[in-house]
């Protein structure tokens, strides 16, 4: 039966609210994302873990180096590269697949929605205040590191932070979509950081082992590996930050080098490609899973 | 204000909501009736956009589907029980969903002072009692002044006292304009707030009766409320039950919906049970507006 009575009065569009623009609902969203990370136990826990960690690192490649610091590929550069390496990506996997799962657990994610915000601003909210989270941690961490460097009277370059820093935050960025993705898809929070942590085990550990295993099983030629290794986060920015500090790619095998000897100067963009590839695609796939699925 | 057309919600092969069509007009209160399962949280998400359904949704003109942010501006809406950020304050939540509807000079102590929550703002969200959480729901839903507000069964977490308070609130606020679509299935709350009531029976709007043609067809047109001491309200509501009276606690005793030819029954079967009667009034069911004929009187 359906009841469609009369007709219905016209509204005077000019009399009712406008709703907020999508940047105004993007900041809302974004500004409560960071001021409830920065309060979480969590991201203090990290942070001072982190900041730890790379303090220690410090201390003892700088009583091992005498004075090289981070002028080149010191003992510093790689310590601090393989902390991060560790840290942050568990740090902003974490983070991202707590977020929406949580909020859709306890039924805000379906409240939030039923204001007038879209999908897509509450998930770049989401991105941006949880992505300034993870800014603050890298920045305490890594300049915690840099003081004491300085301190202990080590040649240090700015410039060769800076850069760390900056890839540091833009694997952290990759790995925040990454989580932020999981956590689109999961109903309940303990299963979304579950599974982040799976995720962080295999890009740390297994995918390497893999590659190894891969490339003597499969007898890949060294432009396949190095073309697989791209599709490790961890990987690329291993090889941008050690590029970046002026190292040579040696260390890290022959596909390195191949790497250097055939794209050379066109290195910096590659890596910022899938650097940027990891952060925009996974970003967006937990948009289109969020407008799709139900926030219940 | 809201023109529901032909909207269908399927979750696998269980269809919740079936060809539901209905148009509510600016400033008219509908209730959504119907026992659980019936369609009727379903069919308030689809207005919500909150779930996707085929048919056509449109608030003030705007479609659900293609302008959803401005459709939900124009509502403010209440859940069943608020999952809100336990850590955040109270003034904290007001001031965050005030700019996430595009609100900048809102001042959190007057708002929750017009909900009954004034000198709670300093405290945490978990802080709040049930019915604390769900006036803070409502001060929420009332920022900017929308002129729809859509209720899922708002009273369905609070005790007897709560949501007599919670109604009389609502009451106070169905007026002046607003437009009000809520789910209940509480006849005492349909009886206030509704001018009309969409019956949903599995999935299915089954009919759209007046108030008190409603009432009349559950054959309850008429509400007793019975004045009595706290001590003897349970053992009078239980009393009452036992022989087919759906009576409810409110704030001051006790709520009765009864036909019109049985209003006496419920004084005879208090009076055996030595349930003293402070006082009592007979509200015809509907007709609850301004200006409608109440009987009062006094019974010893």
């Amino acid at each position: 039966m359906t009841a469609l009575p009369a007709s219905m009065p016209a509204v005077a569009s000019a009399a009712l609210p406008r709703p907020p623009g999508v940047i105004s609902s993007t900041l809302t969203v974004a500004r409560r994302e960071l001021r409830d990370a920065l309060r979480s136990r969590w991201f203090l826990l990290y942070t001072i873990a982190f900041a730890a960690l790379g303090l220690g690192v410090s201390f003892v490649s700088a009583a091992g180096t005498g004075g090289t610091g981070l002028s080149g590929f010191g003992r510093t550069t790689a310590g601090l590269i393989n902390l991060i390496l560790l840290v942050v990506p568990l740090m902003a996997l974490s983070a991202g697949a707590a977020s929406i799962a949580s909020d859709r657990e306890r039924g805000m994610l379906a409240y939030v929605l039923a204001q007038p915000v879209r999908t897509w601003e509450i998930l770049l909210g989401k991105f941006v205040g949880l992505g300034a989270s993870l800014l603050a941690s890298i920045t305490l961490g890594l300049g915690a590191c840099a003081l004491v460097l300085a301190w202990k009277g080590l040649r240090t370059q700015p410039a060769s932070m800076l850069w760390l820093a900056g890839l540091a935050l833009v694997l952290a960025l990759g790995m925040l979509s990454v989580g932020l993705l999981i956590s689109s898809l999961a109903r309940r929070a303990s299963v979304a950081v579950g599974t982040a942590i799976f995720v962080w085990l295999t890009l740390v550990f297994v995918s390497d082992l893999a590659l190894m295993a891969g490339a003597v099983a499969l007898r890949l030629r060294i432009e396949q590996l190095f073309a697989l290794s791209l599709f490790n986060p961890m990987q690329v920015f291993k090889m941008w930050s050690l590029h970046a500090a002026d190292a040579s790619l040696d260390v890290l095998g022959p596909a390195a080098l191949y790497a250097v000897e055939e794209h050379g100067s066109r290195l910096h963009a590659l890596f910022g490609a899938c650097l940027a590839a990891w952060v925009l695609l996974p970003l967006g796939l937990a948009g289109l899973c969020l407008s799709r699925r139900s926030p219940l | 204000m809201i023109a529901i057309t032909h909207v269908t919600r399927r979750f696998g092969r269980h269809v919740a909501v079936r060809d539901v069509s209905l148009s509510i007009a600016p400033g008219e209160s509908v209730a959504l009736w119907g026992p659980n399962g019936a369609g009727k949280t379903t069919l308030i998400r689809c207005v919500l956009g909150l779930i996707r359904c085929s048919g056509r949704i449109e608030v003030a003109g705007r479609s659900v589907r293609r302008r959803g942010k401005a459709a939900r501006r124009l509502i403010g809406y209440v859940p069943q029980e608020l999952g809100f950020y336990d850590e955040l304050g109270v003034s904290e939540a007001i001031r965050y969903f005030a700019r996430l509807k595009g609100l900048r000079a809102v001042r959190p102590a007057q708002v929750l002072e017009s909900v009954g929550l004034a000198g709670h703002g300093a405290k945490r969200v978990r802080e709040l009692s049930g019915g604390m959480k769900q006036r803070l729901a409502l001060a929420i839903a009332l920022l900017g002044d929308p002129p729809v507000l859509v209720l899922d069964e708002v009273t369905a977490s609070l005790d007897a006292v709560g949501r007599g308070e919670f109604v009389r609130l609502l009451e106070g606020l169905s007026g002046a304009g607003r437009t009000l679509l809520f789910a209940s299935h509480r006849i005492e709350e349909v009886s206030t707030l509704a001018r009309r009531v969409a019956v949903l029976e599995k999935g299915r709007l089954s009919r759209v009766q007046t108030c008190a043609d409603f009432a009349d067809s559950l054959g309850r047109s008429t509400m007793l409320h019975l004045v009595m001491p706290v001590a003897v309200r349970a053992r009078a509501v239980e009393s009452l039950r036992a022989v087919g009276f759906p009576a409810q606690l409110n704030g001051v005793g006790i709520v009765v919906p009864v036909s019109q030819d049985r209003k006496a029954a419920p004084f005879r079967i208090l009076a055996d049970a030595r349930v003293p009667i402070d006082d009592f009034e007979i509200v015809p069911v509907g007709k609850a507006e301004p200006g409608a004929a109440h009987h009062q009187g006094e019974a010893r």
